[in-house]
């Protein structure tokens, strides 16, 4: 397992194509693809802590694939990319994790979700208070608590 | 016996009586001539303060003086008793291995707020790996082991669910003939619970009629999208709902502000609307006095000749070593914290483990295994845009043999999910694909999620325990806890009971693409049973008022002492004891220790 805090030039490298095969961009939704250049430097600078796990994806994704993951062919491509997360488990998954979550704060993205561009606090959300004479059946049905002795 | 009574001055048998005599010291508070005076067997009188200690809290005596109360956690019970204690004017002190939280830090003021979730705002101390988190070897487990340690304990990180145990779950085995009653009734608890939700806060419709009546201070939350979802299915099918009791302020409250929807409010609420005990109790109980040192971990209780605790060794800010003695002992460090200090504890005279003459500490731990399924409506949820939960139901609370098991489950409704969780989870689950489908799956699951989640009740069973690891240590080099757990037969059958019901739910609601969780594998929020109340010290470890058989002047008020689990969320009974038993402590002032 790489023990190294920041990822080779070659990992980089499969980490960009392995992005892109999770999320591609598309023209339809107006979104870039997970190895678009600002989200990939989001990913590399917000590793942190998950960086030895991801490294040793990385790792088992270059043993699966024999060479950059770029370079094969298409298919070839799919095929190792279906064996990295099917075995590639903790590690792999984590990942996974990295890439979504930065794709999806980012504001291209977000924008085109119809999201805001802000966190949480201190705007918050406004919630519709509803209907709760939905609540009437339940008052009629009634019920009671069960006894204690 | 033969030491003197500790509250002798102060103590006339009841709480109404408790005048402390005053006592003037410079620089300081008052405290109770008793507590100043009085000689205990085979230790010498307690010195005036000579100089203070700066702290957190205010100025207070110094480090070697024997403190009148040290509680040992400033959790949801730590902080109640030392509010309720705050009143008698003793020396009371509590030491908490976490420190303040700074809410300008919490997770929803900044734009990675769900990406902290999966480190440093983990639920598990195993991910979080804080210096005040201690580590959990939960590897025998299916369940993990969730908490938070810091000033407010797990209140800091919970969902502010606020059910109460039924009175039915205080005696399961005269109604059920399974595990056993509890030494205490509902009633016992009644005006505990009430003090308890007006300091905690809560909102909530009074008039559920299948829950114990409650009367919340607040307005319940925003019924919301996903309320209406909710309450229409479960109204086709003509099942129980009703709207939760939460500790989410929905007005302004007690110096708290109103909820204004930030999202899911698990890992603490920067806008203080949620209750946690940093900012609820503990202002109060420091303003009466309590004193509260930060990042002081305690390592073991340590006893007298005479069998008495007599203090604590514990690390300090500084990792400094030092020994606080103390008169009483109280332990509010939950049901897995608890257990692993009296184990921790071990000495001569108690070679198995401080109070574990039963054999008992650390044993029936119950989680409440979590069935949680899942699905895809039509329609907006509200998704991150409110608190997680809103509603319960209470259906299946209750004994129905002909469901195929005992006891049952409460059930808390689930809003949504933000959309890195969203992803996150969907792509693990298989219904997110990689490639060029994904933007059009994921535009159709995010925003739309509802949830179904049974709490179900977890049986005592004696295999299931905390004992001590004979590897792992924490960052002072104190043995950490040890889980083995399974789920019983029993509880798999009520999950899948449930499963079916949140399904036969899910599919009214007309969603799709449903999952499940089962359990909630990092679900393990709820630590009970493993230092449990009774009135045999051979099948219990405190008897029912919350003192250890053992040790007389130790006492123990958090969730290990629940006897059975019910079917809902704990805190709020959690508290509700704590409070109990530090009332029950101020009407045995005189003789506390008989």
């Amino acid at each position: 397992m790489s023990e190294q805090m920041t990822l080779t030039p070659r990992q980089r490298q499969d980490l960009r194509t392995i992005a892109a095969m999770i999320i591609p961009s598309s023209e339809e939704y107006r979104v870039p693809g997970a190895d678009d250049e600002i989200i990939q430097a989001d990913i590399l600078a917000t590793l942190g802590r998950d960086t030895r796990l991801v490294a040793a994806a990385l790792d088992h994704l270059a043993r699966l694939a024999g060479m950059p993951l770029a370079d094969l062919e298409p298919a070839a491509r799919d095929s190792v990319a279906q064996q990295f997360r099917s075995s590639g488990g903790g590690a792999a998954a984590t990942l996974v994790r990295v890439v979504l979550q930065c794709y999806y704060r980012d504001d291209r993205v977000l924008r085109s979700l119809g999201l805001e561009l802000r966190a949480p606090f201190p705007k918050g959300h406004v919630l519709p208070d509803g209907d709760w004479s939905l609540l009437d059946p339940v008052r009629a049905r009634a019920g009671t608590l069960r006894r204690a002795p | 016996m033969a030491r003197a009574p500790l509250f002798l001055a102060s103590g006339r048998g009841d709480t109404n009586g408790l005048r402390p005599a005053k006592c003037d010291i410079p620089g300081s508070r008052l405290y109770s001539a008793a507590a100043l005076t009085l000689s205990f067997a085979g230790r010498a009188v307690r010195e005036r303060p000579n100089r203070p200690v700066s702290g957190e809290g205010e100025d207070k005596v110094a480090m070697k003086d024997p403190v009148d109360v040290l509680i040992i956690g400033a959790g949801a019970s730590g902080a109640a008793v030392a509010w309720s204690l705050a009143e008698t004017k003793m020396h009371v002190l509590c030491l908490e291995q976490g420190g303040w939280m700074n809410p300008a830090e919490y997770p929803s003021t900044g734009r990675d707020w769900e990406a902290k979730f999966y480190g440093e705002w983990s639920s598990s101390p195993n991910v979080r790996g804080r210096p005040e988190d201690y580590p959990i070897n939960d590897d025998n487990s299916p369940i993990k082991v969730v908490n938070y340690n810091a000033v407010g304990g797990s209140t800091v990180m919970y969902t502010a669910h606020w059910p109460r145990l039924h009175p039915s779950d205080f005696k399961v085995k005269t109604l059920d003939g399974v595990a056993d009653d509890w030494p205490i009734d509902y009633d016992a608890l009644t005006p505990f619970f009430e003090e308890n939700d007006r300091m905690m806060g809560t909102s909530g419709l009074s008039g559920d009629p299948l829950s114990p009546l409650t009367h919340p201070p607040m307005p319940q939350q925003p019924m919301g999208l996903s309320g209406a979802i909710i309450g229409k299915a479960m109204n086709k099918l003509g099942w129980h709902w009703w709207p939760s009791d939460t500790t989410v302020a929905t007005t302004d409250y007690e110096g708290r502000a109103r909820c204004i929807n930030l999202g899911h409010c698990t890992p603490a609420c920067a806008q203080g609307a949620k209750s946690s005990t940093d900012i609820t109790y503990w202002p109060h109980a420091i303003r009466a006095g309590v004193e509260l040192r930060t990042r002081c971990r305690v390592r073991e209780i340590t006893t007298d000749e005479n069998g008495m605790a007599s203090g604590v060794v514990y690390y300090d800010k500084d990792g400094v070593e030092q020994f606080q003695p103390a008169h009483v002992v109280i332990i509010a460090c939950n049901g897995v914290g608890t257990p692993r200090l009296l184990l921790n504890s071990a000495s001569g005279r108690f070679p198995n483990g401080l109070a574990n003459s039963s054999g008992l500490v650390g044993k029936n731990l119950m989680f409440h295994p979590y069935a949680q399924i899942y699905g895809y409506v039509k329609e907006a949820t509200d998704s991150n845009r409110a608190p997680p939960t809103c509603l319960w139901s209470k259906e299946w609370y209750d004994t129905d043999l002909s469901r195929g098991f005992v006891r049952g489950y409460g059930v808390q409704f689930v809003r949504g999910a933000g959309p890195v969780f969203e992803a996150v989870v969907s792509e693990q689950k298989g219904i997110l694909p990689w490639g060029e489908d994904h933007h059009r799956v994921f535009r159709k699951l995010n925003g739309h999620r509802l949830g179904f989640s049974a709490i179900c009740e977890d049986l005592p069973e004696e295999h299931n325990r905390v004992t001590l690891d004979p590897v792992l240590k924490d960052s002072h080099g104190i043995p950490a806890p040890k889980i083995d757990y399974t789920i019983s037969e029993n509880s798999r059958k009520m999950m899948e009971h449930a499963l079916a019901r949140g399904r036969e739910f899910l599919e009214t609601a007309g969603a799709s693409d449903i999952c499940v969780n089962s359990p909630i594998p990092w679900g393990g929020w709820h630590l009970l049973g493993t230092a449990r109340m009774g009135t045999d010290p051979a099948r219990s470890v405190v008897n029912e008022w919350g003192r250890t058989h053992d040790v007389k002047n130790l006492f123990i008020v958090d969730g290990s002492i629940f006897v059975t689990s019910g079917g809902v969320n704990p805190t709020s009974t959690i508290q509700a004891l704590a409070l109990y038993i530090a009332d029950q402590m101020k009407q045995r002032l005189a003789n506390l220790f008989d």
